[in-house]
Order: C-alpha cells, then sequence, then structure tokens
C-alpha cells in the first residue's frame, strides 16, 4: 500500500485526487441539471417534487450522494493544501508580475473561483437541501384525474403530511409530496439570491473551462484527435450550457413566477 | 625530449596494439584511486562518467551552475563519424585522410587515425543513451555533407548537435553523480595545479559563490576545459571561456603547443557596435544552400554602406559570387579558413557590406527559388530566425550579412598519444589540447575529437599511468605542496583585489582583443607581430597598474572572476605572437603574409616547419623556451591543399 | 536595422548573499542601443558601477546565444521579458523604448534561493536528473545506431522535448513555480524512445519524487510554463509524464522506488 501512499501524496498524486473528484463532479452537474430542468414544466411542480423524492430516498443515488458530498469537500481541502503547498514553492513574490501575457485569469484564479463556488454550495445546501430534510418546506398533495389527467395541486398542513405517498382512490392519483419547488419559487424572489446565483454560474463557467480540460491533462490524457473534443466540451457543455441553463432558474422564477 | 610515444607499427594497428600494451588496473584497485575532471564539457562529462563507470572515484569542477552549461552545449552542425551509412565511399582511412588533409598536415597521424577509428563507436554510444539524432523516414540515422566533405558522414541533431551530445555525457555524469562514484563540484574555477615530485597530484579550486580556496587531491588531473579563443574578446566561445586552467598548467611545467593555431569561422553574424559583447555563429551548414558574394565594384559597396542602395538592387552581373569564381570545384564550401580568408580580402578591398563595411553577404534567393521557401524553413528556420531576432533583418527577404569571427582553438596544452602533457599525471583532452585538429579544425570534428577523447582514449590510457605509480596509497593530503599551492593561489586573489586603477577589466581585455585580432588575426606578418608583441607587454603592464578589481573574496565576483582570467589571457596572447612569429610558414589558420602562393593562397614550408610547436615556460616575463616535436608522415603524401 | 539610442530607468533587485535580505534598487541606464542585447545593456550599466567603484550586478550568463542555459532574469514581470520564444541573451533592446522603467528580478523559487543579486541556485535541476534523467548505459559494449530503427516522427517529438536547456524559465513563469514542464521534459525524451524504455516508469517515479523532495510547486495548468518556454517545450510533456507516473504507481508490479 505504500506505494499508493505515496502516489497519494506527491504532488501529482495530489493533483490526481482533484482531478477524479473534479470530474464526477462535473457529471453530477450534467445529472443536477437534467433533473432540475423540470422546474421549467408548468405542472405546480409535481415533476419536480416527484424527482426531489426520488433523488433522496432511490438507495443507489442516495449512495452515490455520499459520494458527491465526499467529493466536495475531499476537492475543496485538496485544493486548499494545494495552495498552500504551492505558495510555499514561492515564498518571495515578483514585485512586478505579468500573468496575463502567458496564461489566462481563470487558470491562475481557480482557488478563488472554487471559494465562490464553495460558499454558493452552502448557501444553496441550506436554502434547500436543509429546508428540505428538515422539514422546513411546505407540503402539497397532487390530485391527478386518471380519465383526464387533469391535477390539481392544493397545499396541505404539516399535520396533513406523514410521509410522501402515492396512491390511488377513487379512479384519482393521489400524491403528496414536500414542496420544494415552492421553496425554490419562494426563495428566488430574492434579487439578492439570485445576483449571487447568477454570479456563482459564471465562476462555474471559468472554474469548469480551465477545470475539466486541466483534469483530463492531469490524468495524463493527451491526444492529438481527441484533446479538440475535450476542449469542446469544457468550452460548449461545462463553459456555457451548462452554467447558462442553471443561471435561467432563478431567473426564471424571479422575472416570470 | 618531447616523447610523443607513438606505437610502432602500421598505422590502422597502432592504437588497437596500443591498448593491449597499456597496463590494466584490477578493478577492485580502481577504486582506490582518485581523478580530478576539470571542464564537464563533452570531453570532461564523458571521460568522468566513463572512468566512473569503471570503478574510479572522480571529481568534477566546473565554472558554470551545472556541468550542462558548457560551452560544447553551443556546437550547432554535427558530428563525423566514419559509419558509411551512405555508400557513398567514406571509410576510416578516408575521414583520418580528410582531417589531416584539413588540417594542412600538421597533426599526427597516429592520432588522428584513432579519432577516425572511433567515431564509429561514439555514435553508438550516443544513440544508446538516448540521444536524438536526426533520422529517416525509414527510421535510421540521418547524415549530412558538412563543411566541404566530399562524403555525408555528419551525425547531427537539428541546429544543436552540440546540446545533444552534451546532454547526453551529462546524463551519464549523473547517473554516476547519483551513485556517488562523482562528486561533481560547480561554481568552482580551477586557479592551480599541485605538484608533488614532479607528478600532478591534485588543483586548487576557488568556489565562486563563497570565495574559499581549496585544494583536491587526486591521482591524476585532466584538463578538459576547452579553448582559448576568448583571448581575441569577441569571440563565439562563451563569455566564461577562459585559458585559466590550462595557463597555470602550463605555468606548473606543462608545454603549450601551436598557440598561433585558432580557428576563425566564416559564418558568424557581424559586429554592430563597442558594445558588443561576444560574437554570434551561424552553423556552417548554411553554406550548403547559401552564396556568398560581394558587389563588383567598390562604388555599389560603398553605396550600400551609406545605405543608399539594397543588396536587390545589385544585379546579377555586378554581383561577385567570389568562392564560386575562385574555386568552382568547393564553391561555397571551401574549408573554413579559406572562406574566412576571403572574405576578409573582399572587405581589405573595399567591398564589403553592412554600415562597417566588415561584412559580406550570404544569399538564400537562390536556395529559396530551387527549393521554395518552406524547404528552406525547415532546413535552416531556426538559424534565420536567430539572425532575425539578433539583427532585425529578415533573411528570407535580404541576404543575410557574415563576417568571420574567432571559432576555435587548435593548439593546446601539449600532449602525448596518452593525452597526458608533459606533466605526469597531468592530461588535456578535447580543445584543451592540441592533438587531432593541426592547423586547422573541420567541421564537425570538435565534437568527434571531445567524445572520443573522454569516452574512448582516456579510460585506457589513465589506467596505465595508475598502474606505473607503483602504489595503491591516497594522495597524502598533508603534503605541504597542497597548503603551499592553496596558499599561493590565494596570494594572487588578494592581489587581483587590492588593484585599484582607473582602468575595468574590460577595459583591457578589449584592447588586448583589438591587438589581437589586428595582428594576429586572420592575417599575420613579422612587423605587425612584432609591433603586437610590444603592445601586449604595455598592456600588461597596465593591467598590473591601472586596473580595478572591486568586492571581496568571499562573493561572488564578477570583477575578480575576470581579472584573473584576464591576467593569463595577457601572458597566453604574447605566446600566440611568439609562435606565431617563429611559424614563418603559412598553414591551416595560420596565414602569414611573407608565405603565400602567387594567388594569395597559404603556402606551408613543410621542409622547415612539419612540426609541433611545444612551448615551455620560464618564470615571469621570461621569454619561453621552444620545443620542436617533428611531425613524420608515413602514410599521407603532403601536398599543397586545393580546392580549385 | 535602424539603430536608436534610448535612456532606461531600471529597478533591479540587489542581495549581497543567500543570508540577506535584498531590495530593489534605482540605476539609470543611459546611451543605450536599440542593437544591444539585454545583457550586453546590463554590461554596460556594470561598466558605469564599476568605474564608480561600485559592486556590478551580478547575473547569470555565459554563451548568449541562446543554448546553454545559463541566463534568467524576470523581466518586467515575465522571465527573459517581454518577448516570447528567446531567452534573456537574445532579447535585444529595440524590444524597449525611450524612457522605459524595467524591472528586473531573479526567478523566484524557494527550490531556486537567490545567492547574489539577479542569480540563483538551480542545483535542484541537476538533482532531479541525477535521480533518473539517464538511460543506464555504460561507455563501450552498446548496439550499432541503426540496430534500433526509431520512426522519425518518434525520433523528432524525442528531440523537441529534448531541446529543453534548462534555464527554468517555467518555474519562473509557474504562479506556483513547478517545474513540470523540465521533469516532463526529460521524461519524455526517454520516453518516447526505445532506449528509454527499460527503465521508463522508474524514471518517471524517481524524477518525480526528487522534484516533490526540492519543493517546486504543483502544476495547475495555466500554461504559463509553455508560453514562456524559450524553446518552446510543450505542454504535452506533462500529460506524458503524468500518465507515466500512475501507471507506474498503479499499475506497475515491481517498483524499485516504490
Amino acid at each position: 500500500m505504500s506505494s499508493f501512499n505515496r502516489a497519494l501524496t506527491s504532488t501529482l498524486g495530489k493533483k490526481l485526487i482533484m482531478s477524479l473528484t473534479g470530474l464526477f463532479l462535473c457529471t453530477f452537474l450534467i445529472v443536477h441539471l437534467i433533473g432540475n430542468l423540470q422546474l421549467f414544466k408548468d405542472d405546480a411542480g409535481k415533476a419536480f417534487n416527484d424527482y426531489a423524492y426520488f433523488m433522496t430516498h432511490f438507495p443507489p443515488i442516495k449512495a452515490v450522494s455520499y459520494l458527491l458530498y465526499a467529493s466536495i469537500i475531499i476537492h475543496a481541502i485538496y485544493a486548499l493544501i494545494l495552495t498552500i503547498y504551492n505558495k510555499k514553492a514561492r515564498p518571495v513574490a515578483y514585485a512586478s508580475y505579468a500573468g496575463n501575457k502567458n496564461s489566462t485569469w481563470n487558470s491562475r484564479n481557480m482557488g478563488i473561483l472554487g471559494t465562490v463556488l464553495l460558499v454558493f454550495i452552502a448557501t444553496h445546501m441550506a436554502n434547500f437541501w436543509w429546508k428540505f430534510h428538515n422539514d422546513q418546506v411546505p407540503y402539497i398533495e397532487y390530485r391527478t384525474d386518471l380519465s383526464t389527467l387533469e391535477t390539481q395541486a392544493t397545499e396541505i398542513s404539516a399535520g396533513d403530511f406523514i410521509d410522501y405517498q402515492k396512491f390511488t382512490q377513487d379512479g384519482e392519483e393521489i400524491t403528496k409530496a414536500r414542496d420544494l419547488y415552492k421553496q425554490v419559487s419562494y426563495a428566488f424572489q430574492n434579487p439578492l439570491l439570485v445576483a449571487f446565483y447568477v454570479l456563482a454560474m459564471a465562476a462555474l463557467s471559468f472554474h469548469l473551462i480551465h477545470g475539466f480540460r486541466s483534469a483530463f491533462q492531469t490524468l495524463g490524457f493527451d491526444h492529438k484527435k481527441y484533446v479538440p473534443i475535450i476542449r469542446f466540451l469544457a468550452v460548449w457543455i461545462f463553459g456555457i450550457i451548462i452554467p447558462i441553463a442553471f443561471a435561467a432558474m432563478p431567473l426564471y422564477f424571479f422575472f416570470c413566477k | 625530449m618531447l616523447d610523443s610515444k607513438i606505437p610502432e607499427g602500421p598505422l590502422a594497428e597502432k592504437w588497437s596494439k596500443h591498448k593491449f600494451n597499456l597496463k590494466l588496473v584490477n578493478p577492485a584497485n580502481k577504486r582506490k584511486f582518485t581523478i580530478i575532471v576539470v571542464g564537464t564539457g563533452l570531453a570532461g562529462a564523458s571521460a568522468a562518467a566513463s572512468l566512473a563507470e569503471l570503478g574510479y572515484n572522480v571529481k568534477t569542477f566546473c565554472y558554470q551552475d551545472s556541468p550542462r552549461r558548457a560551452h560544447s552545449i553551443a556546437a550547432q552542425g554535427g558530428i563525423n563519424a566514419a559509419k558509411n551509412y551512405q555508400n557513398d565511399g567514406d571509410s576510416v582511412y578516408r575521414l583520418f585522410y580528410d582531417t589531416i588533409k584539413g588540417g594542412d598536415y600538421r597533426a599526427r597521424e597516429a592520432n588522428v587515425h584513432r579519432l577516425a577509428e572511433v567515431s564509429v563507436n561514439i555514435i553508438d554510444q550516443c544513440v544508446a543513451q538516448g540521444v536524438p539524432f536526426a533520422r529517416e523516414y525509414g527510421g535510421l540515422l540521418d547524415n549530412r555533407s558538412f563543411g566541404g566533405a566530399q562524403v555525408s558522414r555528419t551525425f547531427y541533431a537539428r541546429g544543436q548537435t552540440g546540446q545533444q551530445l552534451l546532454l547526453g555525457a551529462y546524463s551519464a555524469l549523473n547517473r554516476q553523480i547519483h551513485t556517488g562514484k562523482v562528486i561533481s563540484y560547480t561554481r568552482h574555477e580551477m586557479l592551480d595545479v599541485v605538484m608533488i615530485d614532479g607528478h600532478a597530484k591534485g588543483v586548487v579550486t576557488r568556489d565562486l559563490k563563497t570565495g574559499e580556496i581549496e585544494a583536491h587531491e587526486g591521482h591524476a588531473v585532466l584538463l578538459c576545459t576547452g579553448g582559448y579563443g576568448n583571448v581575441f574578446f569577441l569571440s563565439t566561445n562563451a563569455m566564461g571561456c577562459n585559458v585559466t586552467a590550462a595557463w597555470r598548467a602550463h605555468k606548473r611545467g606543462a608545454y603549450f603547443a601551436n598557440p598561433c593555431y585558432t580557428q576563425i569561422h566564416p559564418t558568424c553574424i557581424p559586429v554592430t557596435g563597442d558594445h558588443q559583447s561576444k560574437l554570434t555563429l551561424m552553423s556552417e551548414s548554411l553554406r550548403n544552400d547559401g552564396r556568398v558574394w560581394v558587389p563588383k565594384t567598390v562604388e555599389l559597396a560603398e553605396k550600400l554602406r551609406k545605405g543608399q542602395i539594397k543588396a536587390s538592387d545589385i544585379k546579377e552581373e555586378e554581383r561577385d559570387y567570389f568562392l564560386e569564381r575562385k574555386y568552382p570545384s568547393f564553391g561555397n564550401l571551401v574549408p573554413r579558413d579559406v572562406a574566412s580568408r576571403n572574405a576578409k580580402m573582399m572587405c581589405d578591398e573595399g567591398r564589403g557590406v553592412g554600415t562597417t563595411g566588415l561584412a559580406v553577404y550570404l544569399d538564400f534567393a537562390e536556395a529559396i527559388q530551387r527549393m521554395g521557401e518552406d524547404t528552406v524553413r525547415a532546413k535552416y528556420g531556426n538559424l534565420f530566425d536567430m539572425y532575425y531576432q539578433i539583427t532585425d533583418e529578415n533573411p528570407y527577404k535580404q541576404p543575410m550579412r557574415i563576417y568571420p569571427a574567432v571559432h576555435y582553438t587548435m593548439g593546446g596544452l601539449w600532449v602525448d598519444y596518452n593525452l597526458m602533457t608533459s606533466i605526469p599525471g597531468l592530461y588535456a583532452l578535447g580543445e584543451c589540447n592540441f592533438s587531432d585538429h593541426g592547423a586547422n579544425r573541420l567541421g564537425a570534428s570538435a565534437l568527434m575529437q571531445g567524445l572520443a577523447d573522454g569516452y574512448f582514449v582516456i579510460p585506457y590510457t589513465v589506467g596505465d599511468y595508475l598502474t606505473n605509480l607503483g602504489s595503491f596509497a591516497p594522495v597524502d593530503k598533508k603534503h605541504p605542496a597542497f597548503e603551499a599551492t592553496r596558499k599561493e593561489v590565494e596570494d594572487k586573489v588578494k592581489k587581483l583585489l587590492s588593484l585599484k586603477g582607473s582602468k575595468t577589466v574590460d577595459d583591457i581585455h578589449k584592447k588586448l582583443g583589438h591587438i589581437m585580432w589586428e595582428y594576429c588575426g586572420m592575417a599575420r606578418n613579422e612587423n605587425g607581430l612584432k609591433k603586437a608583441k610590444g603592445l601586449i607587454q604595455e598592456l600588461r603592464k597596465e593591467f598590473w597598474s591601472d586596473v580595478t578589481v572591486l568586492g571581496d573574496n568571499e562573493e561572488l565576483n564578477l570583477s575578480l572572476e575576470k581579472a584573473g582570467r584576464v591576467a593569463d589571457f595577457l601572458e597566453l596572447g604574447e605566446l600566440m605572437v611568439d609562435d606565431a612569429l617563429n611559424r614563418s610558414e603559412s598553414c591551416g589558420g595560420h596565414f602569414r603574409e611573407e608565405s603565400a602562393t602567387p594567388e594569395g593562397e597559404a603556402k606551408r614550408d613543410d621542409e622547415h616547419f612539419a612540426y609541433v610547436s611545444a612551448w615551455q615556460y620560464n618564470g615571469d616575463n621570461q621569454p619561453e623556451t621552444l620545443h620542436k616535436e617533428e611531425l613524420v608522415f608515413e602514410n599521407v603524401k603532403l601536398t599543397q591543399r586545393s580546392y580549385k | 536595422m535602424s539603430e536608436k539610442t534610448m535612456n532606461l530607468t531600471l529597478k533591479v533587485w540587489r542581495q549581497k548573499n543567500e543570508n540577506t535580505k535584498g531590495k530593489f534598487v534605482t540605476i539609470q541606464a543611459k546611451g543605450i542601443s536599440s542593437d544591444m542585447s539585454f545583457l550586453e545593456m546590463l554590461d554596460v550599466v556594470n561598466e558605469d558601477l564599476t568605474r564608480k567603484g561600485e559592486d556590478p550586478i551580478y547575473f547569470d550568463h555565459d554563451c548568449r546565444e541562446g543554448i546553454c542555459g545559463m541566463c534568467s532574469l524576470h523581466i518586467n514581470g515575465q522571465p527573459h521579458g517581454p518577448k516570447q520564444g528567446t531567452t534573456t541573451c537574445q532579447l535585444h533592446m529595440r524590444s524597449f523604448h525611450d524612457g522605459q522603467t524595467i524591472v528586473i528580478e531573479p526567478w523566484r523559487a524557494a527550490a531556486f534561493p537567490v545567492i547574489k543579486d539577479l542569480a540563483v541556485d538551480r542545483t535542484a535541476f541537476d538533482r532531479i536528473q541525477q535521480a533518473g534523467g539517464y538511460v543506464s548505459v555504460n561507455t563501450g559494449g552498446v548496439p550499432d545506431g541503426n540496430a534500433i530503427p526509431i520512426p522519425k516522427i518518434k525520433a523528432d517529438e524525442a528531440f523537441e522535448s529534448a531541446t529543453c536547456i534548462g534555464c527554468g524559465a517555467c518555474v519562473a513563469a509557474c504562479k506556483n513555480a513547478s517545474a513540470m514542464l523540465f521533469v516532463s521534459a526529460k521524461i519524455s525524451q526517454y520516453a518516447l524512445l526505445p532506449q528509454g524504455q527499460a527503465e521508463r516508469y522508474d524514471r518517471a517515479q524517481a524524477m518525480v519524487e526528487q522534484m516533490d523532495k526540492e519543493g517546486f510547486g504543483a502544476c495547475t495548468v495555466t500554461k504559463a510554463c509553455e508560453a514562456e518556454c524559450p524553446v518552446g517545450i510543450k505542454l504535452t510533456n506533462i500529460a506524458r509524464m503524468n500518465r507515466d507516473y500512475l501507471n507506474a504507481k498503479f499499475f506497475k508490479e515491481k517498483t524499485i522506488h516504490s
């Protein structure tokens, strides 16, 4: 095992951990985005709330979610360790430093971008994850007429809610769920929060344009034919589409709801 | 008196027989010996690594911050080897013959033949080390014709063969440093040889960082310290290249051979002004496709110099492709000395170009038309870029300006066939010795010689000396000679530091350079040389009375480092002049105006000068004693070199 | 070709030795020709200082033709100055203009301590090479140079990696003072050649380990090293090093440097 140990404590090993956790977080973003697209569905949040229940209760996904939390923490801790390590490698700074002449701003400031993202994740989880798990969100009941497929939604009180339920009664499908959708809609009425989300997504864009590509470089993946594909994905998927789609959500609720 | 120890027997068998006759050191006893290697260029690094591999303890010294920076690194063109991979008629004998002839019959046959023999092993060795030589599409090694050779025997790694070969030797050295067999001292300058009972038993060095002056003991000392071209101030040598190690050894009794043989390289970037610190060489390979010319008339040249017209304004029939005109069979590929001298003649006639008039054109217009700009770029791109960088002129659009510059010194410490100097136990390898290039070195031969000496000669010959010592005892570090020599060096450093005059060391060095270039450069004559001798003596006095050396010993001290080196150049310069005066014939790089053919070509005088001049030091400001080693030619017929 | 003369203000880092603190000193450089190289400009300044009895500025330099790797200098925020693909000795004053202020600093890295003024100790690079930057063959007894054909494309790529001059600009440029470009170039050269295969994975491990020991930073892939490298060493080398290193650590059964 000492070989593994050494491997992981070397600079390359630390970067390997950064790269693997980072790439895992990237894949999570895709899943997260696809799920959250339900927010744009005009069904009083039924699909979204179903999805929220599924994500928090389907055992394999639950297991993956712990991996996810661990990845975020490890990614952040290793980033901190590496930043300190790297600072030590240059104890005396240059008086004159023309970084823009030889590198991009985001590549030099991944730590700052990452910190913004960490604060964002904390805020995001406090707003939704924490409230969802600690019964601080409203409850809702959906009644879908199975013959017409029309759904009616009514807010219910905590007393009427025991747990997430889905059952059929008198030709109607009744769903009782925690209304995370309303919580989202409510939270995004706050202009400061919306602004922060948009800012964080900008940070995400810069972080991923550099990070996604670099992760492959760290893993040693470098190939004349395939690197352009990675570069394309980094810019278009992770740098543009994902952050814009995510940023669209708070804006959608703020302006359209 | 001078025993060159050339083995008996037929030329081609001398080295094999000699290797057999040399005594061997038992593997278990090798580790009882310590060998000091000064200089870590091709010769030094290859010697140190090879000796350590055999089991000797080795200490290496270099003045640079890393062994990898020795000036061998700057060699561009390539390395010759008689592999005959091209099936174009090359052979060991042909390489031997070309080298002897190229050296204008002033080198030893036996040494040169040995060099040609081991040349093939060098390539194999370097390939095995991972030196990335240029290759053909089939995966085999590529060769090119170089420096006027009629066969393609030059192996190369784009325009930086020297760097790649040196990094190969450096990697072998690193491996030995890692095993602990070699201790490497960097930023250390050797300042003296320690002599015990007439044998070299160590060196005194100055740690350039701390100023500490230390004595190091060893059973043998190898000087691999390069040439002395910087005596001219401006040369293609690195700024730090110096003669100090060799000169201090000379003062301890090592004879200095043929000091007047210096090579002036034809394709350098011309001087622009007084501020210039060094001259930049561009590979001779440029002459493979570039055409050298000047305007036919002085009037046109004058207009060019004043900037009234451009090179492109001069019509084809108004151009004088003087090398092609004078040497139809070799054309632009005549040997270096011939090309250089002709460029100087053109400038002396007033047909030189550039603002100073000290330049000729090297024109690629025809090559670009013939091969296309892309091919030219692929072949010479890095050289063109370098030229553009330095001169701010685009060589794809206008012809390059070139002028000769001091590049290599064929002279050096006298050594016998075993590479031992006249001091027992003191060896000289590579450019530091005089042995293989005669009066003129062919292109791509310096790398070959440095590596031949280090990889394949010294590992055999040094063992013989060590065995003959008759003892495996360590060198007695307590011997008073160590402290005495150390003290002498310390006193000399103190003396230098006490100099507080009005001139800088560079002032004196530049003056020396001017004297040497003017009177002991591309063309020499008796009156000029006599004048130079007086001027150098005066300059030496000026140095010791009016130069200023700042700072302390105990620090990195630029003035002090330079002062020590220039003090030695000031002594060497006079010896060069003496040697040039003595040799009233012309040969190779040494052109005495009194000895020329009617066409103005160098004319040798084999009857009186077929010898090596080996000079013996007799004390400060004393005339040196000349010893002559007759050169015996049993295999080649001495002919007048002709490249017509 | 058109020579101009200029006056410059230099802010130069002066430091007596490793153990003393340094500071910036302002020096006026007058009558500098645009045809001078940067180091020749410093020569002129030094001659002036010497005449005034002041200690000349110490800087490392040797070949002055861009190949020995001895010259360094961080000039106006960039290693080897504002021009890319060139060493300081090949940088000419025509890249500057009259009246300009030029800040000249030594390479800054924990692994490259300043030893005087603008000169730093780069022996860390030597130690990394000593750890494994070689093919273990003794002199003599090697196969013929043409015994193993090497595809030209591989040989050329190995050559590109081998062109590193060891100047340290990559470390100086990197915000983390990382030496990965340097280390990976050497690892790559041997990894690409058949001669280097026998020790390929041991070499990668040994050299990376030594690199870490010397206190160089980690790679953040800013590509500053590649941009500032005077000989154009590519970032691809770092990927190759990572690949070999990780491969060795995770998939090779025997490891000498565990």
